[in-house]
């Protein structure tokens, strides 16, 4: 049988979700958030939920988020999404409502609203792009950033004396009464993309339940701030962010 | 033993050349282009059709969603 012959709408396994659209995606090659955007999309097509979907989309490199996915968006200021999405979440409670935010974003300036938002367990679903870097802005460091690991403002490798603990704020969400799944995945591989697609239809579902507040982290690469090529990206954050970041759910009520 | 056969289609101009497709293809039937697209990206295609298993492991790691997969079973 011939490429052509196979090359047939009866035998179609994969293709691009409807709900992204045709625009390019500006994000550089490689980048974990166009995989999360298009898991994301094809979980909305699957719930037949385009009309009924409301994303908050951050500041950083996913600010053009509502580009790309054909659903209803706000764009909130920086660290600012878990506290629209409550505002959207109450006040059209039969919408399903998530914040797409970076680590800089919900961990660093968004710190307050992501934990309020939490504790409160609001209705919503957060997806945590945690690259271990402020991707947008030039590769500084984020409250995420591993000890060693260098970044713009850190040239040598951060250090605990001089800048801290790295922050484990998924961990931290865990503990919190109002969340009801908190879970950490990955996109490198297929076996990864299909169990972080898992998670995120979860947390979707839960947020129609007003179960609470669901968290899937996804340990991703920033290979431009990394300055590594997208492969040996995947390979760094394996050795190097699971260890700190270990995938697997941490609470799921 | 059923055997399938798998055929992938490029969307050429949306491809960022970012080479995770082919890293991730079980089968190596994937490349890098020589030739580059219009944005100057030189992008998958297929240099091994013949070995395609229709699995959809390139297009499930592909950032950009520029991968369709067609699969059939002989
Ligand atoms: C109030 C405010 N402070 C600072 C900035 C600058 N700024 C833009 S993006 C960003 C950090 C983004 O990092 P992250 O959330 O990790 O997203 P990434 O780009 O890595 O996906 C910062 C500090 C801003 N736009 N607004
Ligand atoms: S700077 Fe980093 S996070 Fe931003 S698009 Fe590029 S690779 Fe992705
Ligand atoms: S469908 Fe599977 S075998 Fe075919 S090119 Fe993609 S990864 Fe390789
Ligand atoms: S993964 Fe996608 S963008 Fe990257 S080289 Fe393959 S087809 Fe192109
Ligand atoms: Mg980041």
């Amino acid at each position: 049988m011939t490429v052509n012959e196979i090359i047939n709408p009866a035998n179609l396994v994969y293709e691009k979700p409807k709900v992204m659209n045709d625009t390019p995606m500006h994000y550089c090659p490689g980048c974990s958030h166009g995989v999360v955007h298009k898991l994301i999309a094809e979980i909305i097509e699957e719930m037949d939920f385009q009309e009924k979907t409301i994303g908050i989309a951050p500041v950083g490199c996913a600010v053009f988020a509502y580009k790309y996915l054909d659903i209803d968006w706000q764009q909130a200021a920086h660290g600012r999404a878990p506290a629209l999405a409550t505002a959207v979440k109450r006040l059209l409670p039969d919408r399903l409502v998530f914040t797409y935010q970076g680590d800089g974003d919900l961990a660093a300036i968004g710190t307050a609203e992501t934990i309020h938002a939490a504790n409160r367990g609001e209705n919503i679903a957060i997806i945590f792009i945690n690259n271990g870097i402020y991707g947008m802005t030039g590769g500084q460091m984020a409250p995420t950033t591993l000890v060693g690991m260098k970044s713009s403002t850190s040239p040598n490798g951060r250090t605990v004396p001089l800048n801290g603990n790295p922050l484990d704020i998924t961990k931290l969400l865990a503990q919190l009464d109002g969340t009801c799944y908190v879970t950490r995945q990955s996109v490198h591989t297929v076996g990864s993309v299909r169990k972080t697609k898992k998670a995120i239809r979860k947390a979707f579902e839960n947020s129609m339940m007003n179960k609470g507040t669901s968290v899937v982290e996804v340990v991703s690469t920033c290979n431009s701030g990394w300055k590594l090529t997208p492969e040996a990206s995947n390979d760094w954050m394996v050795e190097n962010m699971f260890p700190a970041y270990p995938l697997g759910d941490l609470k799921d009520l | 033993m059923a055997k399938v056969k798998g055929a992938v289609v490029v969307n050429i101009e949306r491809c960022k050349g970012c080479n995770l497709c082919v890293v991730a293809c079980p089968s190596q039937v994937l490349e890098l282009s020589i030739e580059a697209n219009s944005k100057g990206y030189n992008f998958s295609t297929m240099v091994v059709p013949d070995s395609c298993v229709g699995c959809a492991a390139c297009a499930l790691v592909c950032p950009d969603a520029c991968i369709t997969v067609y699969k059939v079973r002989l």
